[in-house]
Parts: C-alpha cells; structure tokens; sequence
C-alpha cells in the first residue's frame, strides 16, 4: 500500500456548523483498491467527513485531495473533479421523474457530453452490473428500496469514478433488501473499486473491509483492519461502541 | 317589471345577436392580453423563483421587498399608475404595453411565490445527488428541481392563470376593447343588460374546462400523497 500514492488524501480538516465544531483535525487517507470503513456514534462527523471529501460540505480548513487532484483549491473545476468520486445517498435521492435509465443517463449526457445513444448504452451496461438492466424503464416509485439503491450505485459507477462514497447505503432499507445492496457493493469492490463506506453494518465490515477507522466527537479515535479494530480495540470509546453495538 | 321584462332585459337572444359582434372582437382581445400576460408573468415568475435559491442578503432583501410590493399594490392601481405614471418619466407606452408591465410586475410575484414554493418542495438530497455527478447548479435546477418543483405546484399555477385570465377585465381602464370592456359598450348602446351576461357565459365556457383539468389534478395529487 505504501508504494502507491493514496488515491484520497485528506489532511488536518476542520468543519463548523456555526457554533457546533464537527471535525476536529481528521486525517484520512485512502489507497488504490482499499476499501475503508468509517464508523462511530451519530453525531461523530463520519457523514459529514464523507461529504467534504467531494466538497457537498466545505471543510473549515484542511486539505484534501482526491486522485491528485486539490478538491479545496479555487482553481479546480469541482463539477469535474466530482465526476471522479461517485457518492450513494442513505435515501438513495433518485430523480422520481425520471427512469432508471434516465437517472443513470443524466450525468453522461450533460456532464460527459456524450450523445443519447452513447449516454443510454453505457446506462444500460451499469444498471446490468447492478444486475437491473431489466428495471430500465421503470421509474423510481415502481422499484423496491433495494432495487433503488443499486440504481443509485449505477448511477455513480456510470460515470467511472476512482473513489465511491457510501453514506449509511442500506440504513433506509427493510432488513430483507438490505443483501442485494451489500452484493452490488461487494462486486464492485471485487471488480477493484476503491470505497469508503460509512455504515452500521458490522457484518460487512468484518467479511469485506481493508481498514475500519473508528470516529467518536469529531476525531479519528482508531483504525486498523477489521480483525484488530473488532477483536482488540485499543481505546475505552471504541469498546463501548462495539459493546452497544453487539448488544442490539 | 313582469317576468317577461326581466328576460327581455337580461337574456334577450335578439340582443346577444345584435352584440356578439362586438363581443366576438372583445373575446379575441382576451386572449391576445391572456397569450401575453401569463407568460410574462410565469417567465418573470420563473426569473423571481430562481434569484430566491440565491442565498446572498444582496440578493435577498431586494428580492423580498420587490415580491410584497407587487403583492401588495392592487393590480389596478397598479396599472393605471403604469399607464398615467410613466409617461412623467419620459416613458411613453401603450396600453397594452403598460398592461404587459403591470402583468409582469403583479403576477410574476405571485406565480413567483408559487414556483419558489416548488422548488423548496424538492428534497435538498435531490440537489446534492445531482451535483455529486459533477452537474453545475444551473444544470440541477434545470434538469432535475424545476422539473419536480412544476409538477408539485401545477394545481396552483393552474389555478394562478385563471386568476390572471380573469384579471385581464382591468384592462378596460387603459381603454383596451377586451371582454368585458366590450359587453359594457354593448349595455350602454342596446340599453339592455344581455350582453353583460352574454360576456359571463363567455367567460364560463372559456375556463370551464380549465377548472375542471384543475380539480383532475388536485385529486389525482391528493391521490398520490395516501
């Protein structure tokens, strides 16, 4: 992992909501192909941390860069660099007035430029990689929550990103469609994705991540992989939300 | 007044034949005002709506103050000050002219309103979602909220432009030969009250259906909420 630079690198951020001081100074970096598992108690900063790393949040300050490029800099097109992190929503936040296809099409035509049929081929091909190319033409409100989350997935890797974000991707789901999304995730993390995924699903942590960075009051408590984070936790604040955690 | 009277006074076919002429050429001038002030006043509307998304005091205060002005001043005051007004400025216009004006300045705050209201009918996660694919701001509004902000507010824009529709009467104070401005010329050259009720019969069959596509959409909508 050394030997690459890391694809996400974010340095010292800081993040205010007026008086309310989110992020404290987080690091975070992220190599090629690493899967990264963010989590931590509600109100730890792990979403907001998730969004600055694409800029929906401005970082008070600190540093962050994404495939070599400074995400924070006046000068970098954002529109463009967003198109090199896809991000999938906890309420998926599919357009209902359009099909799947046209939700996965949209960005390829207006922000890629290409044409419809190009744009409508490569939709196509990510919904079939989220096994939904059968559900083109349906809109939004005709598919389960699952089904509408794997869109949302399609929507993203559509436009061929280097890193994907997830935040809390399968929190707003009935348990039983909670398995096709973490499916979708695990063959896109098969296929050499680099993720960052904040969630409570433990599960996954354990079976599918590199690093799972524990985040408690706005500070990166403890990361390590998952074996160690999950079986040895070095940190009081980490074993009390391991221990809540196991208990439910 | 026998019965007989009254009909003769107020539903005399003989009248409305005599009249429909001259209300035939007030109809036609309706729907000329109709075809230009409702889209001036969604497009200024439109304009309206989209400078509230912006978040700067610069941009905002003027706007509130521009919106509640033109909200509160009587459309007819409104329009005669339009029309007796500007010309002091060393604008001359014509009365069709000044009704433009005063239609854009009016009812663009109201379908404004309307439409700001969409627009915050629409989830921000649609926002974020949109500019996540890299889509500017210009291009979310455009493809992704406006579409959905519409389709929320439909029944009360409908509902908006019939308002408008109606309000195009006032147009007789600037000596505009519309609906109703012709019905009274009728009245006071037959002395007779049939070609007023002839112009409301006129103006029934013109909105009837609006209002009935209207009430469609309101409970397909209520509908749609359960």
């Amino acid at each position: 992992m050394a030997q690459t630079p890391p694809i996400v690198a974010a340095h010292g951020i800081h993040k205010h909501f007026g008086t309310l001081h989110v992020l404290k100074g987080v690091d975070l970096m992220v190599a090629e192909r690493e899967l990264v598992f963010v989590i931590g108690p509600s109100g730890s900063g792990k979403s907001t941390l998730l969004r600055c790393l694409n800029r929906l949040e401005e970082p008070s300050s600190g540093s962050i860069t994404v495939d070599g490029i400074d995400m924070l800099s006046r000068s970098t097109d954002i529109n463009a660099a967003r198109q090199r992190v896809g991000m999938v929503f906890q309420s998926f936040n599919l357009y209902p007035h359009m099909t799947a296809l046209g939700n996965v099409a949209l960005a390829l035509r207006k922000v890629q430029g290409k044409s419809r049929a190009e744009a409508e081929a490569r939709a196509r091909a990510a919904l079939d990689r989220v096994h939904l190319a059968d559900r083109a033409g349906h809109f939004p409100g005709q598919l389960s929550g699952g089904q509408q989350q794997r869109v949302a997935i399609a929507r993203a890797i559509a436009l061929e990103p280097r890193v994907m974000l997830f935040d809390e991707p399968t929190s707003a789901l009935d348990p039983e469609l909670v398995g096709g999304v973490l499916a979708a995730m695990r063959e896109l993390r098969e296929d050499g994705m680099t993720m960052v995924v904040v969630s409570h699903e433990m599960g996954f942590a354990k079976a599918a991540a590199d690093r799972v960075v524990f985040m408690a009051d706005g500070l990166v408590v403890e990361q390590g992989p998952p074996a160690e984070l999950f079986g040895a936790p070095r940190h009081e604040r980490t074993r009390a939300f391991l221990g809540q955690i196991e208990r439910h | 007044m026998t019965f007989d009277d009254f009909l003769l006074a107020f539903f005399s076919l003989e009248i409305v034949g005599q009249a429909w002429p001259i209300l035939w050429t007030g109809l036609q001038q309706t729907l000329l005002l109709s075809a230009i002030v409702v889209p001036l006043g969604v497009g200024g509307g439109m304009l309206l709506a989209l400078l509230s998304t912006v978040r700067h005091r610069l941009v905002r205060w003027p706007l509130m103050v521009w919106v509640d002005f033109f909200r509160a001043v009587p459309p007819l005051v409104l329009l005669i000050f339009v029309y007796a007004g500007l010309p002091f400025a060393g604008l001359e216009v014509s009365a069709i002219g000044a009704v433009a004006i005063g239609f854009f300045l009016n009812t663009g705050a109201y379908y404004g309103e309307i439409l700001r209201a969409g627009i915050e009918s629409v989830p921000a996660g649609q926002m974020e979602a949109a500019r996540s694919t890299g889509l500017t701001r210009w291009q979310t509004m455009r493809y992704v909220v406006l579409p959905q902000a519409v389709r929320n507010v439909l029944p009360d824009l409908i509902s908006n432009t019939l308002e408008v529709v109606k309000l195009t009467s006032i147009a007789s104070v600037v000596a505009l030969p519309e609906l109703l401005f012709q019905a009274r010329q009728a009245q006071s050259v037959t002395y007779n009250a049939t070609p007023i009720v002839a112009a409301a019969v006129v103006y029934f069959l013109l909105l009837w259906p609006v209002v009935r596509l209207l009430s469609r959409l309101e409970n397909r909508q209520l509908a749609g909420r359960r």
